[in-house]
């Protein structure tokens, strides 16, 4: 299908600003979706407040625009009620790890069928540019103008620990291989993490020295590497991208499923 | 199969500006028109990466080639 296919068109041009990560991130799922031939009645994408949570309002699929911090909650519900249908969750990093981190972890966990991407722009960028927990030591926001002191979270570490079967990170500027990560994250059946570095250039970039969106990709480009190119005794301090945990364990609503078939049995 | 361009379609109305389709494009088909919008300057160089419509956060821009049926991103 067409792109326009898969979108809402009364609502465009979107909302986001000039050269926004977010675009690319809706772009490179929309391919993703349509490369798979998932019937768009299959899908359900669930999201919670910020700039990044506004792709609901885009993408023409069954949507739900839920509260900040709390689009897995809904999720979870959706799924374990409909099993059946493919459950995507995009977030900010706000959203996903500050006030939604409780949820990320548990439900990585429980290793529910759904896939998570965080749209990671190190900011708060709805709300005027505070800091985020993925913003990290040194980095100037509206609520660090002398910089900031927290370190940042790792997502893929934080989502391997807390147990997704599959854990992935790319950019905005390496869009073939976001594709192919958000390919092989949804088709995995288990709680999926893609992390995308995704541009702010409102906000992080403004704070942070990176004028442009350009700059900003020119900085995925330069200080990122795939784990598949990392040549023994490498040392250098750049962001990894790849696929970095893909295991099959248990999926919660298939164990749900069997313990209630072995209920109704009058086994315990 | 080498791709062979039909068309690279800009919606004026949707691009935003950025230049991030002119600055990526391995050959420097595009440049910013008058009213900063992207504009597909010198399309005989186009290979048909299809960078720059992956690239577009506003779904603003299409490159049509003969392959279509067989590209690996249909649009
Ligand atoms: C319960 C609640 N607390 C706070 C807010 C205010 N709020 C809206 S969006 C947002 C954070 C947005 O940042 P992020 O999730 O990183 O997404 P981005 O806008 O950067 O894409 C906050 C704090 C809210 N809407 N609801
Ligand atoms: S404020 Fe930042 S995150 Fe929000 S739309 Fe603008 S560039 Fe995107
Ligand atoms: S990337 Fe898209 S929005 Fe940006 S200048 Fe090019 S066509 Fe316009
Ligand atoms: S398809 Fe590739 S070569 Fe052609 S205009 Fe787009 S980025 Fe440039």
């Amino acid at each position: 299908m067409a792109v326009r296919d898969y979108i809402r068109q009364r609502f465009f041009p979107h909302l986001w600003c000039p050269g926004c990560g977010h675009g690319i991130v809706m772009n490179g799922l929309i391919r993703a979706i349509d490369h798979m031939a998932i019937p768009k009645n299959d899908i359900v994408m669930v999201s919670g407040i910020g700039c990044s949570s506004r792709i609901t309002g885009y993408v023409d699929v069954h949507t739900l625009h839920t509260l900040h911090g709390r689009a897995l909650a809904f999720a979870a519900g959706v799924k374990l009620s409909r099993p059946e249908l493919r459950v995507i969750v995009p977030m900010g990093d706000g959203d996903a790890l500050s006030i939604g981190g409780n949820h990320f972890i548990h439900a990585a966990r429980r290793n529910m069928d759904i896939t998570a991407i965080v749209m990671n722009n190190r900011i708060y960028g709805m709300t005027g540019g505070q800091f985020s927990p993925l913003s990290g030591s040194g980095t100037q926001a509206s609520t660090a103008p002398f910089g900031n002191i927290d370190p940042a979270f790792d997502v893929v570490s934080l989502a391997k620990a807390a147990g997704a079967g599959f854990v992935a990170r790319s950019t905005t500027y390496h869009v073939t291989e976001m594709i192919d990560l958000l390919k092989q994250a949804i088709s995995h059946r288990g709680f999926s993490v893609v992390e995308i570095l995704s541009q702010c250039p409102t906000y992080f970039g403004k704070h942070n020295g990176m004028e442009s969106a350009v700059d900003m990709m020119e900085n995925f480009r330069k200080n990122t590497k795939s784990l598949g190119k990392i040549p023994e005794g490498y040392s250098e301090d750049k962001v990894l991208r790849g696929v970095f945990v893909n295991e099959n364990r248990p999926e919660y609503c298939q164990e749900y499923e069997r313990i209630i078939a072995s209920a109704m049995k009058g086994e315990t | 199969m080498k791709k062979i361009l039909k068309d690279i379609r800009i919606n004026k109305a949707w691009c935003k500006g950025c230049g991030i389709c002119v600055h990526f494009c391995p050959g420097k088909v595009l440049e910013m028109d008058e009213n900063d919008k992207a504009n597909a300057r010198y399309p005989e160089l186009c290979i048909c990466c299809m960078m720059c419509e992956l690239r577009c956060p506003d779904l603003a821009i299409e490159v049509i080639s003969d392959d279509e049926s067989t590209d690996e991103v249909s649009s």
